[in-house]
Formats: C-alpha cells, sequence, structure tokens
C-alpha cells in the first residue's frame, strides 16, 4: 500500500518538476509581455533531443548538455525579436496564433534533421534504483529535483537581489513607469525568452532518461506546464512551481489509482474545476479593472 | 453598409453555382465541398472570436462529439442518421451551456486555457472508448439517407453543402446587424459600457459560445457521412488551432474574411504537399508571417487599403 | 422621497478606503454636482451607484428600492445610465451603431429572430437608426452620422457616450467629467448640451472639474475629499463653506 503510494508520489514528484520548469518558463513570459508562449513546450523537447544528438556527435556529456541548454536560448531570443516584438500590444489571438506558429516551425525542423525516432540519454549517474519503504527511487530522478530546487533558489535570488532581477519584476508590474525609471524593457523582454527557454530545456534534458523523447513530445509538455501555471495564478512564479508539483503528482496517482488511460487528461480536468471555482488558480491576485 | 455587405452574398451564390460546371476532376470537388463545410464552422467560429471577442481553443471537440455521434449511433445503436446528428448537436450544445457560465467569467488567457483543456479532455475520451469509436484508429461512418434517398455522389453532397453555405452567411450577416448582434460587437468594444446599456454579458458570451459550437457539431457529423470515416484527430488540439487560425487570417470580425480564410487554410495543405517534409515547418513560418504583417486579416486589411469597409 | 438616497456608503480597496461613509440623496428633476481635488473618489461614487464595484458597506436607493450592489445590467432596467471619465465607446462599431447600443433592452434581442431576419426586426430597427440619428443631432453630431467611431475627434466621441447613454430613455444620468479635455469652446457646448438633458427631465449627476460649469448648472453640489463627504449644499453654500475653501476652492474661488 505505503509502497505503491511512494512509487506513484515519486514519478509524479519527477514529472512535475518538469512542469514546473515549464511553468515557469511562461510565468518569466508572461511578466515581460502578457503573453503567453505556445512555443514553451518545444524548448522542453528541444532540450531533450539536441542532448542526444550532441552526446551522438561525440561530445562529452558536459559541452552537449551545455550546448542543448544554449541553443534553445538562442531559438526562444530569435523568436522574441522576429515574431514578439514587432507587435508589440497585439490582441491575445493574435499573439496565441504566432507562438503557435512558433512552435510549429521549431516542432518541423526537428522533424526534418533529427527524425521521427524516439531517443533515450543514458542517466547521469547510474541505473541502480535506491529502495526506499519498499518504493523504488531512480538516480536521474534526484538529479531532476536536485537541479529543479537550484533553479529555483537562483531564480529567486535573481528576482530579489539583483537589479536585472528586479528590473524584470518592474516590467512586469507596469511596463510604462519601468520605462521611465530607464528600465530597457526590450531588454527584459529579451532576457525573459531566453531564460524560458533555458528553463524548459533544462527540463527537457533531465527528464529524457526517465520518459524518451521525440520531435512530438512537447506539445503534451507544454500544455501541462500551461496548466500548472494557470493552476498556481498566472504570473506567480512560487504558485507556477507548486503548480508544476500538484499536477505532477495528481496525473501520476490518478493514472495509478484511477485510469492509466486518462493520464493526460487529468490535468485538463484539474484545471477545469480550478478555473470553474476559483478562476484565479490557486495564488492569483485578485484584480479590480478600472473605468 | 448593409446593403454593400448583402451584395456579397449574390457573389458567393454565383461562385457556388458556377464551380461544379467548371472544376476539373473530382479531387477539386472534394477539395471545394471541405473548404464549405470548414468556411460554415468558421462563420460560426468568428461570430465568437471576432465578433464578440472571445477565444475558444477547443472548438474541434465538439466538431468531434458531432462527427462520433453520427458514427457511433447509428452503427452500435441503430439510431438513424438523422436522428444522430441532432443528438450530437444537442449534447453539444448542453455540454457547451453547462461549461460555458463559468468559463466566460474568465477573460484572455484563463478563457484559452478553459477551452483548451475541454477540447483535449473530449479528444483523450474519444481516443480512449476504442469499444465504441474505434480508438486512435478511427471507424467507418454509415451512409446518410432521408426519406430514402442516400446522399453519396459528391456532386450530391457539394448542394447540400453549397446550400447551409448559403444559408450560413446570410444568418451571419443578418445576425451582426441586429440587436443581439451589435450586443455581441459592443461587448467587444467596450465590456463596462456594454453592461452599463443593460447588456448581460455572461448570457451573450455563452449564447455565441453553444450557437458556434452546435454549428462545428453538425458539420462534424457533415463531415462524418461525407468522408465516410472518422479519426480522433478531427477532434485534436491541431485542428482547433487550425479553425482559429482560419478566422485570424481571414479577417477577424468579417463575414466573408471567414469564407476566406476557410479556402484558403484548406487549400494550404495540398499546396504544401509538393515540400515533403517540410510541410509542418512552411505552414508554421505562414502563419507567423500573417500575423505580423496582416494582424487584422486578410479582407479587412484589403478593403482598408481600397477604401471601403466591409 | 428623493430619487436616489445613499446612506453610509464605502469601500475598501485592499487597505485604501476610496469612498468612506458617505451619505447624500437627490430629488428627482435636479442637476447634482460631484466635485473633489483629483483622487477624492468621485468616479469610485460613480462606480459604486452604478453597479461596476460592489460596497464594502453603506445603502444606496433608488425610489425606495435598494440596489446597493446590483449589476450594472440590473440597474440599467431602472433607468440608470452612465458615461465614462476615459471613454468607453465602441470602436469596433460605426457612431450610429454606437447609440443604437443604448436602446437595447428595449429591443427584440432574440438570437433566431434576428438570424432569420424577421421583419418586425429590421422594421424595429430601421424605426431604431432613426431616433439614434434625432439624438445624434440633439447632442451635436449629426454630421458624423456615417463615420466609424474610430475616425471620430476626442470632443465628438465625449458626446456621442451621452448620446448612447440617452438612448437607454434613464431618468436618472451620471456623467463623469463630460467636459474633460475640451476646449472652452467645446466646454460650452457641453453646458449647454447638460442644459438641455436636464430640462428634458432626467435628473443629472456630474462630476466635473471646470468650475464655472458646475456653478452654473447645478442646483445642489457634494464635496468630496479623500473619499469623505466634505460638504453639501447649494453653490452658494459651498462657496461659503470654510473647509471647502481651505481643501480645495480656495486657490482659485
Amino acid at each position: 500500500m505505503l509502497a505503491q503510494f511512494l512509487q506513484f508520489l515519486f514519478s509524479g514528484i519527477t514529472v512535475g518538476a518538469t512542469y514546473a520548469l515549464a511553468a515557469l518558463g511562461f510565468t518569466l513570459i508572461y511578466n515581460a509581455s502578457n503573453v503567453i508562449n505556445f512555443a514553451q513546450g518545444e524548448f522542453i523537447m528541444l532540450g531533450g533531443m539536441l542532448a542526444v544528438f550532441f552526446a551522438q556527435a561525440g561530445l562529452p556529456l558536459p559541452a552537449a548538455l551545455f550546448l542543448a541548454i544554449l541553443v534553445p536560448a538562442v531559438v526562444g531570443v530569435l523568436i522574441e525579436k522576429l515574431a514578439i516584438e514587432p507587435v508589440k500590444g497585439a490582441e491575445t489571438v493574435t499573439l496565441i496564433i504566432i507562438t503557435i506558429g512558433a512552435s510549429l516551425v521549431i516542432r518541423g525542423l526537428v522533424q526534418v534533421f533529427l527524425g521521427k525516432g524516439t531517443h533515450s540519454l543514458p542517466a547521469f549517474s547510474g541505473d541502480t534504483p535506491i529502495e526506499i519503504l519498499g518504493a523504488t527511487l531512480m538516480p536521474q530522478s534526484l538529479w531532476v529535483l536536485g537541479v529543479t530546487a537550484v533553479v529555483v533558489v537562483a531564480l529567486w535570488y535573481f528576482f530579489n537581489r539583483t537589479l536585472g532581477g528586479k528590473a524584470m519584476l518592474a516590467t512586469s508590474f507596469n511596463r510604462t513607469a519601468a520605462e521611465l525609471v530607464g528600465i530597457n524593457t526590450n531588454g527584459v523582454l529579451f532576457l525573459s525568452f531566453a531564460m524560458s527557454a533555458a528553463l524548459g530545456a533544462i527540463g527537457g534534458i533531465l527528464i529524457t532518461p526517465i520518459t524518451l523523447t521525440s520531435y512530438d513530445v512537447g506539445i503534451m509538455l507544454g500544455l501541462k506546464g500551461f496548466v500548472a501555471a494557470v493552476l498556481g495564478g498566472l504570473g506567480n512564479g512560487l504558485g507556477a512551481v507548486v503548480g508544476g508539483l500538484l499536477v505532477g503528482i495528481l496525473e501520476s496517482m490518478g493514472a495509478g489509482y484511477l485510469s492509466s488511460a486518462y493520464k493526460d487528461a487529468i490535468p485538463f480536468v484539474l484545471i477545469l474545476f480550478i478555473l470553474f471555482f476559483m478562476p484565479r488558480g490557486l495564488f492569483g491576485a485578485r484584480v479590480t479593472d478600472r473605468v | 453598409m448593409q446593403k454593400r455587405a448583402y451584395f456579397g452574398l449574390y457573389i458567393v451564390i454565383a461562385v457556388l453555382a458556377i464551380l461544379p460546371f467548371v472544376l476539373p476532376n473530382s479531387f477539386y470537388v472534394d477539395l471545394a465541398i471541405r473548404m464549405a463545410i470548414n468556411a460554415i464552422i468558421v462563420l460560426g467560429l468568428n461570430l465568437l472570436i471576432g465578433f464578440a471577442g472571445q477565444i475558444s481553443l477547443g472548438h474541434a471537440g465538439f466538431l468531434g462529439i458531432g462527427a462520433y455521434a453520427s458514427a457511433v449511433l447509428p452503427t452500435h445503436f441503430g439510431w438513424h442518421p438523422v436522428v444522430a446528428m441532432l443528438a450530437g448537436a444537442v449534447a453539444t450544445g448542453l455540454l457547451a451551456a453547462i461549461v460555458a457560465r463559468p468559463i466566460f467569467k474568465l477573460k484572455g488567457n484563463y478563457l484559452a486555457m478553459a477551452t483548451l483543456g475541454l477540447g483535449i479532455i473530449i479528444n483523450i475520451a474519444l481516443r480512449n472508448e476504442a469499444t465504441y469509436t474505434g480508438g486512435p484508429d478511427g471507424m467507418p461512418v454509415p451512409v446518410f439517407e432521408l426519406f430514402g434517398i442516400s446522399l453519396s455522389s459528391d456532386k450530391d453532397w457539394y448542394w447540400v453543402v453549397a446550400a447551409v453555405l448559403v444559408f450560413s452567411v446570410w444568418a451571419s450577416l443578418n445576425l451582426i446587424d441586429s440587436p443581439f448582434g451589435r450586443a455581441l460587437r459592443a461587448l467587444h468594444g467596450s465590456e463596462v459600457a456594454s453592461k452599463v446599456v443593460g447588456v448581460d454579458v455572461v448570457r451573450y458570451k455563452v449564447a455565441i459560445f453553444v450557437m458556434s459550437a452546435v454549428f462545428a457539431s453538425l458539420m462534424g457529423s457533415v463531415t462524418a457521412h461525407y468522408v465516410g470515416f472518422v479519426t480522433p484527430n478531427l477532434a485534436d488540439f491541431f485542428h482547433s488551432i487550425e479553425l482559429m487560425t482560419m478566422v485570424v487570417i481571414g479577417g477577424m470580425a468579417s463575414v466573408y474574411g471567414s469564407l476566406i480564410g476557410a479556402v484558403l487554410l484548406t487549400a494550404l495543405p495540398q499546396a504544401l504537399a509538393t515540400f515533403e517534409g517540410w510541410e509542418t515547418v512552411v505552414f508554421g513560418v505562414i502563419l507567423m508571417v500573417c500575423m505580423i504583417f496582416l494582424p487584422k486579416g486578410l479582407v479587412p486589411t484589403l478593403a482598408a487599403k481600397f477604401g471601403k469597409g466591409e | 422621497m428623493a430619487l436616489l438616497d445613499v446612506t453610509n456608503l464605502s469601500i475598501h480597496f485592499g487597505g485604501v478606503k476610496a469612498v468612506q461613509d458617505v451619505s447624500f440623496s437627490i430629488d428627482a428633476g435636479i442637476v447634482y454636482a460631484v466635485i473633489g481635488p483629483n483622487g477624492a473618489g468621485k468616479t469610485t461614487l460613480f462606480n459604486l451607484i452604478t453597479g461596476v464595484y460592489k460596497p464594502t458597506h453603506g445603502e444606496i436607493r433608488l425610489d425606495g428600492e435598494s440596489i446597493g450592489g446590483k449589476s450594472p445590467d440590473e440597474l440599467a432596467r431602472r433607468g440608470v445610465a452612465r458615461t465614462f471619465q476615459n471613454l468607453q465607446i465602441c470602436m469596433n462599431m460605426s457612431a450610429i451603431e454606437n447609440v443604437m447600443v443604448g436602446a437595447h433592452l428595449r429591443l427584440d434581442r432574440n438570437l433566431l429572430k434576428a438570424a432569420l431576419r424577421f421583419p418586425s426586426i429590421t422594421r424595429r430597427d430601421a424605426e431604431l437608426r432613426a431616433e439614434a440619428l434625432e439624438l445624434m443631432r440633439f447632442v451635436g453630431l449629426d454630421k458624423f452620422a456615417d463615420s466609424r467611431a474610430d475616425a471620430m475627434p476626442y470632443g465628438a466621441l465625449k458626446r456621442l457616450e451621452i448620446a448612447r447613454a440617452l438612448a437607454m430613455k434613464p431618468r436618472l444620468i451620471f456623467l463623469d467629467e463630460p467636459a474633460a479635455g475640451l476646449n472652452p469652446k467645446e466646454t460650452i457646448e457641453v453646458d449647454e448640451l447638460v442644459r438641455k438633458v436636464a430640462d428634458s427631465g432626467i435628473t443629472v449627476v456630474l462630476v466635473e472639474h471646470d468650475m464655472k460649469m458646475v456653478m452654473n448648472l447645478s442646483d445642489r453640489i457634494l464635496v468630496l475629499d479623500y473619499g469623505k463627504k466634505l460638504a453639501e449644499g447649494t453653490g452658494e453654500e459651498v462657496r461659503r463653506n470654510p473647509d471647502v475653501i481651505a481643501a480645495y476652492l480656495g486657490g482659485h474661488a
């Protein structure tokens, strides 16, 4: 009983950490630009696929991983420069379609150059499972959780203790005011896309040894990251992390105890319930419209 | 404004009347039918997105319910196709009405999330209930017949779909230039202003959402009977995006834009087939370029350029 | 009995008490002005009475019926109309359609009848168009009858909002700074327009910074400061009130 529960919990937290990283990516871009970046999932895919590609090309693992984070970050910046900056202030629908267009381009290019196959990456520190109260934990899960924790702490430090982070926060609260005090808001936009893409890629790399990867895994991962971000209250960083873990755990529990066929539906059922009863998510701020 | 708008209807009728006599072969007739079916769905969706200013990322889900009602009910339960089609429409309408009230208290990105979630759940259900739906492989759909006349040839389908399209264009034009339609456009223009003149905003959003969902469901049934086969891809996220893209590329809040958007995006995959393997990339690039350079969509941009409003 | 009775009305946004314990009443048929420095809570007061915000405390009665917390469309049904300080014009519609929307509650809003173009709908719409044109003439916008709203100048849009509100055939109309941003000539025109509206029997409540206009038009004046009622009375009484002079009028009265 307990062992089974723990087993579901471990796998839930592990996937949940990836969702959390994706949700943080959504949050960063949303705060800087009010854009929901539907290409976020493709960064996750890109991270995993590129790590496999560079490793197979013979690069030492650290270099391969570094490049697998760097390239998506550059892609994120390109999307921002070429497709988001030119249409600043466009309608939500327009922005959604642009980012979906970007996601198709990324997915299509990967399909053309890296193929449709499913790939894996060796676990970073072996495949010897760790036994805990009858449940097994893969060492890779510890990597996922550890790196996610480090990233979250680093982000917290960045936003609370550095000038760049504070400039990004200021821009998210009031863009015009931020510009007036001399913050380069285009720079903020640029940085937020680079960071979001890198976060997604990190998640994608970490999870690949556990869940495998292919050119089309980005859609579902991205949408679940979006669920996590909305669950936590769009725009709230801590909410994104909690939302991600929650989506992961509930998905894993639902798949284990209720129906594994409906595993992918669980996050969406969850988010509909949340939106019906708590329209601002778990931690979203109440907003009063000014007229 | 009205007279000019209705003039376009005669052009649509003329084009639809002449088309079957100039199309070289059945491949093009088939393409025209699929364009017309999409145009009808997009007209309904444009009322929701373009005129009322709401988002739906889950309309393919409603289309899927209609399509599978027409596939499953006659096959497994022996229902008459007409009854099955209506049952699908009623079920879609009820589902849309039940979820719409809480959904339309939300705005923008939250609304996008809720409609997206709904569409994905429907799609996953269609994939999983393989006993009835055939799972990911889909299932065949019986021939549509009414009063002993069965619709099987492409030409028959063409005339039926063309008639429905003409009616839909006419009804859309009527609707936007009516008290209901003005209220719908007003809540897009300024929600608070429409509230203080007495518009029950949520009720109007729900009404148009349900209407466009029912349209999608009915056309899902038509698609199912016409093609003779359904797969869950009809109801997937990508198809919802495709439908929304037709609205936006043709032109938001433009009746004729809906037609143009549907025609172009239905033809696009055929045109892209020559790019072997690069289709997804090219499709993505086209979406982005259109939205960046023509954010208002083709018809309104061109109309503004040549100085006549629709 | 007064047409509108407000008792101990308050609203708090987090820790900010935007309106605090404000009471006043407005008799039918008068022009009533609300004045006060920027941030005094005038627009918030309008938002409370027209249902855009829900009060934290206090009561609002229209003709004796409690209307506090009712939604804007419920208030519209009871004959309450308003305009906005920062324009709320539907830029996706033509000028005359904006006015026609004002008559929303007096029309048959049925979806099916509209889609099938029932003669009753088109006939009523044709009448309404004539009515709306008449209203545009009344506010002095006849030359914009065929314009798109987004092609009109600012001053005209201010008056278009008044025409839309009048299309509701209201009993009570709230005008939130109808002359803000207008040049002196346009201000005089709006001044005359508000007078005409009042003469047609509609009770007018006005927020305005232009003191000449306020003194010229108003039967009674409410002065707000920091969300609280500072004084209330006729123009003469308010002008002589030492608190008001100290807080607000001192500089330029």
